[in-house]
Formats: structure tokens, sequence, C-alpha cells
């Protein structure tokens, strides 16, 4: 159970080997969190994951096969992993592809991969999860969106519109869940410095997966239901959202 | 009969923290419990477990006590039957769900007090039992299950009477057990007798910490009522300066003639709600700055010295009963209580602790002390001879929980415990290095509830609500894709109901045991 000073004791994400989720991980195993079930694609990366997470002292960490894109599997995935790990606490979103735009605007198909990771997909896997959350009657769900969702940009708007989707979802979801137990967290962060970002000029207010997991954990203390990271961002989208477009669509990538 | 069925609603306890939602299943008729804990354990709760069922009172624990996530809550409320009085020798049988404030009505004018209350009126006796509630006489009256003569119990294996001579693990197990060992239907109880609905109050102040633990250890015995108010915000020599009242009940003769001329007045316990919190401000109104000056005002309006001063039960046992929902008070993001308590030789640890929040200048406005004398013997029942400290902390100060953690290891060093029916967020391990007969109360559980239908929470947080016979699903296996909500529940024998008197029903464990619950 979460308890009163919001620590959650089991947690299921989906992306596992997202550097954010288990930069969250790291945080939440010494705060009680005794279950770890890391879902993504099977490999050396997920496996080194559940071993840092029992490193850390987690009674039960283990991986399980999941992959976004599989929507058909999403309930029986769901419905499998409650049956037999039980309650989660909390569930982090935290799948996710960058893509590349410049290759994605000349492949459809490449374009459409990323749409159907980012958004169809984990849509589709929050519903099935969160009709487990509901029966189950708490929980946290934490969805890592993005600052890119907050305005498509001409630099990277097929990932931007993908987190957008995925963004909008969330708050309706969330909103659908009031009530009933089942809380959503939105997280924005902006250019994150890590695997996925490699070998790319950063963005202004960069940050790591360390300074964003911050965040996640004092976001389910304090029961937020968005939070930014670094937090300045929320100020300064809120002005980005209202630049003129002409300059709007100059912002570099 | 049809199993009956509740809305689901969202639940917290009294510091509106955490909340999860139940089924709220109204027990309008006794026999619901039976039904309602029948239906808990068919429906499936995953992990190869059922999702339960407890029971609550009037939602005064202040943590996860009265919650129970995706399963049954049974609201005892409705068993509020007072069953049988004797007004000769104040034995009363009453339904679980009777408040206190209830009885008090209803049995002071007639000469008869509860023999143990807590600071405020509005709990249950069931959830009394449950908690194993202390009032301000714990050190010469010991704790509220001291005085229950038997009690009526439904568990998952049948319906029992039990009593200290009948069933001394059973009946202790349930004493502090928060509603684990099964659903308190009906209690018997000795009152205390009193003339009035007053007390004779001694008031002083103490100008530190020392003065006023010197005086309690030295003075306590004389009084059968004692308690002190801690300024946890004062620092320095001031440090722990407090309000120390004690007192015992008035008798008629005691009493201004206004009141001993008029016996009915004297007698009367007519409870009124002054104010109403009508909504709930933002949290943050409650900080270092207005709790300061509470504090101030508080210590400044105590007499000095008053001796034999009168006061009516309502103001001197239940100050906060007269605002309603006061707990509002603190904001959207609620508040806990921390208390615990350490033996004798351990009264360090008490300044220990207010050092901290002084230092801190942490907001606790209604900081507590008091002396327990023995415990009973409930291994999950909270007093033990000492000294208790109460601390209500608002959520959002940042770094509580690595605080609290730290007060936890503090209260282990030194032998002590905290309090459950106010805790929601103690550790496994805290909680099993404070309560170390843990194993006797799980093995008293494991007698009437093998398959872990009683679920609450708390006892989910703190594992106390695994069942000790294997579930017909809990293979660890995933490869049962795709079975949805129709889960097979796990294979359980029905329940004999009984026609009164002990009658339990064990099946057959033939499997292999099941592995402990490892989520939340």
């Amino acid at each position: 159970m979460i308890d009163a000073v919001g620590r959650p004791q089991s947690v299921l994400v989906l992306g596992g080997s997202s550097e954010i989720a288990q930069a969250t991980v790291a945080k939440l195993v010494p705060a009680r969190c005794r279950t770890v079930v890391l879902a993504g694609r099977e490999g050396p990366r997920l496996s080194e994951a559940v071993d840092r997470a029992k490193a850390l002292g987690a009674d039960v960490a283990e991986a399980v096969a999941f992959d976004a894109t599989d929507i058909a599997g999403h309930g029986a995935f769901a419905d499998r992993v409650f049956e037999r790990f039980g309650d989660f606490d909390l569930v982090i979103v935290a799948a996710g592809l960058l893509g590349d735009q410049a290759a994605d605007e000349q492949d459809p198909v490449s374009a459409a991969s990323v749409l159907t990771t980012n958004f169809t997909g984990l849509a589709a896997a929050m519903l099935a999860v969160a009709g487990h959350l509901r029966r189950q009657g708490h929980g946290r769900l934490v969805v890592l969106s993005s600052v890119a969702g907050e305005r498509a940009r001409r630099a990277n708007f097929v990932y931007g519109s993908s987190k957008a989707g995925l963004d909008a979802f969330s708050q309706g979801l969330g909103d659908s869940l009031v009530g009933t137990g089942v809380r959503v967290m939105i997280v924005r962060p902006g250019f994150v410095l890590g695997r996925m970002t490699e070998g790319m000029s950063p963005a202004p207010f960069p940050t790591t997966p360390e300074a964003v997991a911050d965040a996640v954990v004092h976001g389910i203390e304090s029961g937020a239901s968005v939070v930014y990271a670094p937090p300045v961002l929320r100020w300064v989208f809120a002005v980005m959202r209202h630049l003129p477009r002409a300059v709007w669509r100059r912002m570099p990538g | 009969m049809s199993v009956p069925r509740g809305r689901r609603a969202l639940l917290t306890g009294w510091g509106r923290t955490a909340p999860t939602a139940a089924e709220v299943v109204h027990a309008v008729h006794p026999q619901i419990v039976d039904e309602a804990l029948d239906a808990a354990a068919t429906a499936p709760g995953g992990a190869g477990r059922t999702r339960g069922i407890v029971a609550r009172g009037l939602g005064r624990s202040y943590g996860d006590a009265a919650q129970n996530a995706g399963g049954a809550v049974l609201d005892a409320t409705w068993l509020d039957a007072i069953h049988h009085v004797d007004l000769a020798s104040g034995v009363i049988t009453v339904g679980a769900g009777v408040s206190l404030q209830t009885l008090m009505e209803r049995l002071v004018p007639l000469g008869w007090f509860v023999p143990v209350t807590p600071g405020t009126r509005l709990v249950t006796v069931g959830g009394a039992i449950a908690a194993d509630i202390h009032g301000k006489n714990h050190h010469v009256d010991g704790g509220f299950c001291s005085h229950v003569l038997e009690m009526t119990l439904v568990t998952p294996t049948g319906t029992t009477s039990v009593s200290p001579a009948s069933d001394p693990d059973l009946f202790w197990a349930t004493a502090g057990g928060m509603g684990l060992t099964g659903v308190i239907t009906r209690a018997t109880l000795q009152m205390t007798p009193v003339e009035t609905s007053y007390l004779l109050v001694d008031t002083e102040r103490a100008p530190d910490l020392d003065t006023v633990m010197d005086k309690m250890l030295t003075g306590d015995a004389d009084y059968r009522y004692s308690v002190a108010w801690i300024d946890c915000q004062s620092t320095g020599s001031r440090l722990g300066r407090s309000v120390l009242t004690r007192g015992d009940h008035a008798r008629l003769e005691d009493l201004p003639d206004r009141l001993r001329l008029a016996p009915d007045r004297a007698r009367a316990f007519v409870p009124r709600t002054l104010a109403r919190v009508p909504i709930t401000p933002p949290s943050g109104l409650l900080n270092p700055l207005t709790v300061g000056a509470f504090n101030e005002f508080w210590f400044r309006k105590a007499p000095r010295h008053q001796v034999a001063k009168p006061h009516h039960m309502t103001g001197f046992f239940h100050p906060l009963d007269g605002v309603g929902g006061w707990n509002r008070l603190y904001g959207g993001r609620g508040f806990l209580q921390y208390q615990f308590v350490v033996p004798d030789r351990h009264g360090e640890t008490v300044r220990r602790v207010i050092e901290r929040l002084s230092a801190l200048r942490l907001a606790s406005f209604l900081a507590v002390l008091k002396r327990f004398g023995p415990g009973d013997p409930g291994p999950l029942s909270f007093p033990i001879a000492g000294w208790t400290l109460a601390l209500d902390i608002p959520v959002g100060f940042d770094r509580l929980d690595v605080l609290l953690d730290e007060f936890d290891q503090e209260v282990v060093a030194a032998g002590g415990r905290i309090y459950l029916a106010k805790d929601s967020r103690v550790s496994r391990a805290a909680f099993r290095a404070m309560y170390p007969r843990v194993d006797e109360w799980l093995a008293v559980r494991a007698r009437v509830d093998p398959d872990g239908v009683l679920q609450s929470d708390l006892g989910r947080r703190l594992g106390l609500c695994a069942g000790t016979r294997p579930a017909a699903t809990a293979t660890g296996r995933t490869a049962r894709a795709g079975t949805g909500p129709d889960r097979t529940p796990p294979s359980r024998p029905p329940r004999r109901k009984a026609t009164g008197g002990t009658s339990r029903t064990r099946s057959p464990s033939t499997s292999p045991p099941s592995p402990e619950r490892t989520g939340s």
C-alpha cells in the first residue's frame, strides 16, 4: 500500500529499461518498495535493471516481456502480471521511442511506429492496467510524457505529437478515475541527458534521469497531477505555448 | 440469501491520507456480517488471494486501519443496539457499533461512565476493542479491553463468544488486533460508577519538560486521570513547557451549590458541537506561525496553578469533539499522528523527540504526554508501562518520512512501540521490532482465518494479512493468460453457521504452504 507520506511498496514499470524509470526505482526501493516488476523488451538491459533492483534490496525483482506495439496482447499482459504479483501501488509508463525526425518524415512507416509505440500502444496498455487498478481500489499511474508534447515543434513533431496524444489521453484517463482511489500523474521532462539523446546537442534547461526521478518521487508524495522536470519548464512552456507560430517553427532542433 | 452488495466509496482514516476505494456493506442486521464474510472469502483479488473484508466504526483511526482497497468494508455502526444494562452492577451488553458518546449520554445520568475513553468519544465499542484504546486513566485503570468481560466475534471459521477465560489467546489477539481476527459484533463491558458528570481538576503550568515529567512521576499516582499538553515549539530553557491537568470524578457533595442542589444537572451529559469546519482550507493553514500563536495562547490561557476546579466531562476528556470535522483544518493533504510509548527508563527518548521537533519548528499543535501503567496481555496491544507521547503532524513537511523513520529507530532502541490505531507509515521491519510477539498473534489469526479473509490496508501494508492456507491460484506461474475477471477464486470450505456458543470448522489442508504474499 502507498503510505501516508506517499511511499509505494510495489511498482510495475512499462518500459523497464528506461533510464528515468530505473532511476526512480533506485529511489523507491530503499524507501520501502519491496516488489519491482520491470516489463519491457527482454534482453541484457532489462535483466541488468532487474539485478540492480535486487541489489538495492527489493524482495521481488522480476522482468516480464512487454511490447508496447502488441496492442492485442495488452489485456492478457495486464491480467497476467496482476494475477501473479497481486496489487501494484505504482505503475510507471516509461516506454517510448524518440525516433529520427528527418528519417521519419521520409518514411511514413517508421513515423507511424513512433506514434504506435508512444501513443496508441501505451494508451491501450494504460487502459488495460487502469482496469486492474480501478478494481484494486488504489494506486498511482505515472506517465512519462514530455514538454515536447506541449506544442508540436517543426524540429520534432513526430515525437512531439505522440507525446501530445499520450499526455491528453492521460489527462482524460486521470479524470475518469477520480473517486476510484486511482490517480494519474503526468511527468513532463525537458531535454533529458542520457542514452536516448546521446549525440544530440542539449536544449535549454537540460536535466538528468536522476533529477526527473526526484521529481517523480516528490510528485507521488505530494499527490501532484502534473510535474515538470526541471520545474522551471512549467513557466517556460506557459510562455512558449503563446509564441507566434512564425517564431515557434524556427525553434531549433 | 443474496450476497449483500454495497456501494464503492473512497475511504480514509481520520488523518485523511492515502484514500482507497472499497465496497461499503452496511451491517443493517447482524446476519449480514456472516454473509459479507462469506462473500469476501470468494471475491478474487490477484496473487491467489481474496480482496477480503474489514469492519469499520466511526473512522477515528488516523491511518489505514479501517480501509480495505478493492475489497469490502463493513459499516459496523449499524450494530448499535443496547442489549442489556444492569444498573446495579454496571455490566452492560451492547452492539459493537454503539459509540462511547451514546453510552455516556444514556448512562452517565444513571451513574455509569465508560471505563476508558480516548480523546474523542466518537469511537465505537468495536473500534475501542480492536485498538485496545487507552485514556488518561491508563496508569490506574489499564486499557479498554481490561474492562471487557466478553465479546461476540464473527470469524471466517465461525461465530464465537470469547472471554478472557474461555479463549484467552483469541480474546487478547482481538484486543488491539485492528479487526484482523474477526468482526466484533457485541461486547459486554464493566462500566465505572460515577456520581456526577463533572471532574475535579487540578491544572498547573510547567515551565519546561523536566519539570512536567518530574511532576508526573511523583504525582500521577494520586490522580485517576492525568495528561500533559506540551508546546513542541518552545525552545531553549522553555523546551517542553506544558500544561498538566489531572483529576478524578466529582462526587455530588464536591460540586458548587448550583449543581449540588440540582442533581439532574450535575449528572447531565448533553454533548454539543460548538462549531464545525465547513470547508477544507488549503494545506499549510496550520504552519509554525499559526501553531506557535495557538500554543502561546493555550499556555497563557491555562491557570498557573488551580486546584479542584469542577470541569464537565465533555471539556475535560473530549475538547476537540466540540469542533465538528476538525481534521479538515490540516488541509487537503491531511495529517498524521505519531504516538509512541517507551519504558520509564527511556524518558530521554521523549526529550530527544521533542528537541528534534522544536529544532525543526515542525507545527505539531496537539502534543500530549502521559504515563501508562502496565500493559495487558494482547500481543498487539499498544500500552506498556512508561511514557507515551502523541503528536499531530501535517503531511507536506519535506523529509517527514525520514524524520519519522528516525523516530521509529529511537523508539525501537528504547524497547518501545508506536500505536497502530494512529499509524499510517511505519515500516514492516520497525513494526516487527516494536511488537516482538507478532508471530504469536499471527498464529491465532491463522487459527480463525486461515484463508486471510480479514484484510485491511494497514494489514497489507504491515504484512499481517497473508493467509496460511495455500490459495488455489497462487502458483507463481504466468501461464494463465487471458483469464480476465473470471479468475478462479481460492478454494475454501463453506463456513458453518454457529447457532450460539463456540463453533469452529477447520478444513483439512493437504497442499503445500503458500508463499508469503510479497506485494503491498
